[in-house]
């Protein structure tokens, strides 16, 4: 919004001229209307149709109807514990989600695992398949936060540029919008995850390699 | 629930069929719910027994457990006619991994149709007499039985915030020089 | 092929096969696991020969969260914020079926407040649960959204109570081995009061929705017929069973946590059909209000937990117990071995809706599709505690 001055604009809207850009148009028009993917796991389903429910209601931000199909809808809330049987099924869903599209991985077992982490069948983070926009922790996170996080991510798609080196999937040929659907090992997995998304990082566990203290001008530490 | 002795149905049973093998085991917690030990080949009669002499109609729960040297299955039986219960069998297969066939009751309650062949995915057991037996929890391509405690689960935990312990040491198999 | 077997209501012990011609025209299809109506991530392999269905074998574990397994590694304690989750409607029965194996397990006492607390809670959350079931059979039906945002609108007033009670909406967490964890706050009671005068009119209006509505009466009655003979061998308990006419509720044969002294009557229905299915829940929502005013008014002051009761650092001796309860969805029971170190030797979660599952395809075997998403409505499964 950087060409148009803001004493401008507020002087042209006095006497009646709206001004904007391309972009905060499209923008707006895409925010202001996120379909989400009817997609409930596990316990979170529960605080997502809650939130749907009359005291929270998401439609007034726009989510107003659920699809139950993939094709027909823009955002997927992963909510509850994705599993390794059920993680091919989720990775075909997205693919099968029309650009421009959006995940919200939502609560703690679609994060990492969640307190089933040390589980066997349990796939730690729905982002080692897929990218995702905005994370809400929580055990389940309240309606509340279900709507922060719509309103986080319809903020992000505001400050998405339609041209440009940072422009979004949807509008750039060369990035990929369909990932690598897993398939079933013998006891894992194959891949575990997918490394051109998800690298682990570091564990802060690990012995830090001997580096010396920073030291002052006066060789003190 | 009405009263009941447990001791007391056995030493009818073993009145009435005298060829089966049949221990009393105690329980020594203050539930007092002391357990059958059956020989795998008198399971079926004495089941058959229980439903059709008894009254034990309800079979409530099917369990699976992994002990050192065998695996074990336990059934919980009430009877919902006369309102007593639990009459709760053991068995017990020979070892962990040649001979682990053991009868299905399913032909005798169906409640233990579904238990029977999650007992089959996670533990191994095969119960001979099942109509369909095959893995219900785990996919169908899935090797090993995830519930023993013997099962090395795949090593997926490259990252843990709080880790200590073996799962440290995993994790930090996993890190890329270790510096912060 | 063999059409004798579909129409006909099951009422053999074996399981029923249907012979159908291979070379016909049978379609077969998936439903689920992502499917708007299947209650979570449910699968259904059905086979149909034009609408009716020949097979039906349902496919789980999609949400195998290794409960069972995370247990045998934790301590006893720590697995109850896990018993939350098993199924998640209902989270405090969960949390009293679990403390209630323990404590048979170590031979605690619960003092009479804090049993009291505990059929009042467990109450509110059998309340909440058939509000929420009704609402969703009648979404799968196709009235969709309004029926379910009234029960919805209940349900929140019941999520308030237990938010102000134990800190969170639905993963409670509240029970402990001999008692509850906390007392009730300040004008709690004047709260939970104020709502059971106004869910009689609440529960009226549900009424009138099943006994006066043409659509819901024929697309309920006479579907999904199981009988009592059946029923009772294949392990199905609660609402499905008293549906069938067998009058088993653990509240009142094992008279646990000072049931035996509330007046309240068990629903019992005669078809075994959806709709009776749907009508004791129904009825039974009426008596859990009758259970409530009647505790209320008995409410006694005093502890809330075993002062005996060692929770930290806990080591029940060597031994194993079984304990269960009346959950809203069936008997829910808890079989724990324990071999006298802090985490259980084998902890087993013994799941209603698991086992209730096991006639689904009897019921289904000559129904239309479309009556195979309310039959598997009216069993009222939740993922969580299927698959553990």
């Amino acid at each position: 919004m950087g060409q148009v001055d803001q004493n401008l604009r507020i002087e042209l809207s006095k006497q009646g001229i709206v001004t904007t850009t391309m972009q905060e148009l499209y923008n707006w028009g895409r925010r202001s209307s996120v379909w989400p993917l009817n997609f409930g796991l596990a316990c979170c389903a529960i605080e997502m149709i809650a939130a749907s429910m009359a005291r929270f209601d998401i439609a007034r931000f726009g989510a107003e109807v659920f699809r139950p199909s993939p094709r027909q809808a823009d955002l997927m809330i992963v909510a509850g514990t994705v599993t390794k049987k059920m993680a091919p099924m989720v990775v075909r869903l997205y693919n099968q989600m029309p650009e421009p599209k959006y995940v919200i991985a939502m609560g703690a077992c679609a994060i990492s695992g969640g307190p089933f982490k040390q589980g066997y069948n349990v796939l730690k983070g729905i982002d080692r398949f897929i990218p995702v926009d905005v994370h809400i922790p929580g055990c389940p996170p309240r309606p509340e936060a279900l709507l922060h996080a719509l309103i986080t991510l319809q903020k992000k798609i505001d400050g998405q540029p339609l041209t440009g080196e940072d422009r979004p999937r949807h509008l750039n040929a060369d990035l990929p919008s369909e990932f690598l659907v897993p398939t079933y090992g013998p006891n894992d997995l194959i891949p575990a995850s997918n490394l051109t998304l998800w690298r682990p990082p570091q564990s802060p566990v690990a012995e830090p390699a001997e580096v010396p203290l920073a030291t002052n001008a006066e060789g003190q530490k | 629930m009405n009263p009941f002795s447990t001791e007391a149905l056995l030493a009818a049973l073993k009145a009435q069929l005298p060829g089966v093998t049949v221990e009393l085991q105690r329980n020594e917690a203050p539930s007092a719910q002391h357990s059958w030990l059956i020989a795998a080949q008198d399971a079926v009669v004495v089941a058959q027994w229980l439903r059709d002499k008894e009254g034990f109609d309800f079979c409530s729960n099917v369990t699976g457990v992994d002990w050192p040297t065998y695996l074990e299955v336990v059934y919980h039986l009430y009877s919902i006619e006369k309102r007593i219960g639990p009459v709760i069998l053991r068995m017990r297969t020979g070892d962990r991994d040649k001979s682990v066939h053991l009868p299905s009751l399913t032909h005798v309650w169906r409640a233990a149709e579904l238990q029977e062949r999650e007992i089959f995915d996670l533990y191994g057991v095969i119960f001979d007499g099942h109509a369909d037996l095959r893995r219900i929890l785990m996919w169908d391509g899935f090797e090993g039985h995830p519930m023993r405690r013997d099962y090395v689960e795949p090593d997926d935990y490259e990252y843990e915030p709080t880790a200590h312990d073996h799962v440290a040491e995993r994790a930090s198999k996993h890190t890329t020089g270790g510096a912060e | 092929m063999n059409t004798e077997l579909l129409g006909v209501p099951p009422d053999t012990i074996t399981r029923r096969e249907v012979i159908y011609d291979q070379e016909g025209e049978t379609l077969e299809i998936s439903m689920g696991p992502h499917h708007p109506s299947t209650h979570g991530v449910f699968r259904m392999d059905v086979r149909l020969e034009g609408e009716r269905i020949v097979r039906l074998k349902p496919v789980i574990g999609y949400l195998h969260r290794n409960h069972e397994k995370i247990a045998e590694g934790t301590t006893y304690l720590g697995s109850i914020p896990y018993t939350d989750r098993l199924d998640y409607f209902c989270s405090l029965t969960n949390n009293w079926a679990y403390c209630m194996a323990v404590e048979q397990l170590a031979g605690f006492e619960v003092p009479d407040r804090a049993q009291y607390l505990r059929v009042i809670l467990s109450e509110l959350t059998r309340l909440q649960n058939h509000a929420s079931a009704v609402g969703f059979l009648v979404q799968d039906m196709g009235a969709s959204g309004t029926p379910i945002m009234y029960a919805f609108r209940e349900r929140e007033k019941i999520l308030d109570l237990f938010e102000a009670l134990t800190g969170s909406r639905m993963m409670c967490n509240y029970m402990r081995f001999g008692g509850c964890r906390v007392d009730l706050p300040a004008g709690w009671i004047d709260q939970l009061k104020a709502l059971m005068k106004t869910l009689p009119a609440f529960l009226e209006e549900f009424e009138k929705l099943l006994v006066s509505n043409e659509i819901l009466m024929a697309r309920t009655q006479g579907v999904g017929v199981l009988s009592a003979k059946l029923a009772v061998n294949a392990g199905v308990t609660g609402p499905m069973l008293r549906a069938t006419g067998v009058n088993y509720d653990l509240r009142k044969v094992d008279g646990y946590g000072f049931y035996p002294r509330f007046e309240f009557k068990v629903p019992l229905g005669e078809h075994g059909d959806v709709y009776d299915r749907y009508m004791i829940r129904v009825l039974e929502m009426r008596e859990s209000v009758k259970i409530l005013n009647q505790a209320i008014e008995q409410l006694p002051e005093g502890p809330i937990i075993d002062p005996k009761a060692k929770l930290r650092g806990f080591r029940p001796k060597p031994g194993e117990s079984y304990g269960r309860l009346e959950a809203p969805k069936g008997e829910l029971g808890f079989y724990l071995i324990s071999d006298g170190s802090p985490n259980p030797y084998r902890y087993r979660v013994r799941p209603p809706s698991f086992v209730n599952l096991t006639i689904l395809e009897d019921m289904c075997l000559g129904a239309n599709i479309a009556d195979a998403v309310i039959i598997l409505g009216s069993v009222d499964i939740v993922l969580g505690e299927v698959d553990r």
